[in-house]
């Protein structure tokens, strides 16, 4: 195993530092002509892998309605209270919606939480990391901002299927 | 050549380098920036106009509109004489360095260098150690702990390497028999430079050159993880530009300093045996002098960027128990091939 060296172990070149010192200079010499790992952002964007914990959406089926049942566990879960459901019932088979979704950006800390405990899979964390308001009010996602079509966000259902 | 024209000359030159060197470091420190990211696979600077070079300007812009602060602990006169005797210090040691051979314009030769003083040497060695004036008291006057402790860490590491730095000039001074700058560039004619002939004395004054202009890795008065920003801590605005400004000077002087002393000043070697024109060779010549200074100041960012900086006691190992004997066998080992080639 590489024991720790004291100054006694060094031999006479290493002790007298200069070679030492060049190569050093000639690592640093050779990084200097690496490519870049330097990416500029507003004209070329990042973007993330399916594990990345964006803004969280609320999953909107093929036929334009979302698939939350408005079972309220991820307001229950949701550790900042970020998240308000109303539920409401409806025709369709699942019964029961939504009627108000609401999550507060300002309070979530993208923790994933609701993703997690979602049994229909319609709340996911998607990879939009540009967030910004200019004021309390807009800091406010109803269901307008949250549904997304659920072909932006397959990758990352794909991802949950397969590590959660 | 008359008392007028010679002030009109010297005028002139003292106009040409002053504005050589603002550019210089005003560019310096762009380069600075983009050597360190391209160290660190970044890529530096490049917002502001093409490539980023207008960033300097942006920089002075920046500095020039912040808030002037002096601490209510500072002692006002020395806080605010401070940084001028640093830029004083830094632009006025210049005038001694030869940039360029005796050209004839107009049928006047003049010398490529503002001062052609006799004991230029000294001057430059008295002049850079004024320096420390300048930090010490800085760091004095600030009325703040870690300031303080920045001056005085400058000021011994100061003592530590100037001896080894004087003596080790003392081998080059040995070779030229002078203490003009113009002979010792005329004594190292083709391959005949000191940094071939004294190899020790070469890496002794380079190493003391970089504690000298206080970069790492001997940059102990600044140490910003352990004491903020050291001499400079309680400086903002034009005053923290003018520190920064006589750093970068500073670089410049070191590295034209190292030039004319150790790597044969502005000669070209054997450009006499090519045969051109008198004008060509003085412009070859300036030129390789300007692009020795900037291989220097490459290594200095160079450096900067692959060695850690020195213990405090480690610094003080290495001055006293190193470089100072290294630059005395320097002397004999100078003496010894003046003695046996009769050089």
């Amino acid at each position: 195993m590489n024991l720790r060296r004291r100054k006694k172990d060094l031999t006479f070149w290493e002790r007298i530092y200069i070679p030492e010192i060049i190569k050093g200079l000639a690592l640093t010499l050779r990084t200097m002509f690496k490519p870049k790992f330097t990416v500029e952002y507003p004209e070329v964007k990042f973007i993330p892998p399916a594990s990345y914990r964006g803004r969280p959406v609320l999953v909107m089926e093929e036929n334009g309605k979302e698939r939350c049942v408005a079972c309220g566990l991820c307001a229950r879960v949701c550790p900042p209270l970020a998240i308000e459901v109303q539920a409401a019932e409806t025709q369709d088979e699942k019964e029961r919606y939504p009627v108000k979704f609401e999550i507060n950006m300002i309070r979530c800390i993208f923790c994933g939480f609701c993703e997690e405990v979602c049994p229909e899979e319609a709340i996911v964390m998607s990879k939009d990391y540009e967030l910004s308001f200019s004021s309390r009010e807009e800091a406010l996602y109803g269901k307008d901002k949250l549904l997304t079509p659920i072909k932006q966000v397959q990758d990352r259902i794909d991802f949950l299927r397969h590590y959660k | 050549m008359t008392i007028l024209q010679l002030i009109a000359f010297t005028a002139v030159k003292i106009l040409v380098i002053f504005t050589m060197m603002m550019l210089t470091v005003s560019y310096l420190v762009y380069f600075e920036r983009k050597i360190s990211a391209w160290a660190q696979n970044r890529l530096g600077p490049n917002r502001v106009g093409w490539f980023g070079l207008l960033q300097p300007f942006a920089d002075v812009f920046k500095l020039a509109l912040k808030e002037d602060i002096v601490p209510t602990n500072a002692n006002k006169t020395i806080h605010t004489l401070a940084p001028m005797i640093a830029l004083f210090v830094a632009f006025t040691t210049y005038a001694v360095i030869p940039f360029g051979p005796d050209v004839t314009m107009f049928g006047i030769t003049v010398p490529l260098v503002v001062a052609d003083v006799n004991i230029g040497i000294l001057y430059v060695l008295a002049l850079s150690s004024l320096g420390v004036y300048a930090i010490t008291l800085a760091g004095w006057s600030s009325g703040s702990k870690y300031s303080l402790l920045g001056g005085i860490r400058s000021s011994a590491q100061m003592i530590s390497y100037e001896i080894s730095m004087g003596f080790s000039v003392g081998g080059v001074l040995l070779f030229a028999g002078s203490l003009r700058p113009v002979a010792i560039v005329q004594a190292q004619q083709g391959w005949m430079w000191n940094a071939v002939l004294q190899p020790i004395g070469f890496i002794t004054f380079l190493v003391s050159a970089f504690a000298e202009t206080n970069r790492l890795p001997f940059d102990l008065p600044e140490a910003e993880p352990e004491l903020v920003g050291g001499f400079h801590t309680e400086y903002s605005s034009m005053k923290f530009a003018g520190f920064f400004l006589a750093e970068y000077a500073n670089m410049i002087i070191a590295s034209a300093l190292i030039v004319t002393l150790y790597l044969g000043g502005w000669q070209f070697p054997y450009i006499e045996s090519f045969g051109l024109p008198a004008g060509l060779v003085a412009i070859i010549q300036v030129l390789t002098f300007l692009v020795k200074i900037a291989f220097l100041l490459f290594f200095f960012i160079w450096v900067r960027w692959s060695i850690p900086r020195f213990r405090y006691d480690q610094l003080m190992n290495l001055g006293w128990k190193v470089m100072f004997p290294l630059s005395l066998i320097n002397i004999i080992w100078v003496a010894c091939l003046i003695m046996i080639f009769n050089l």
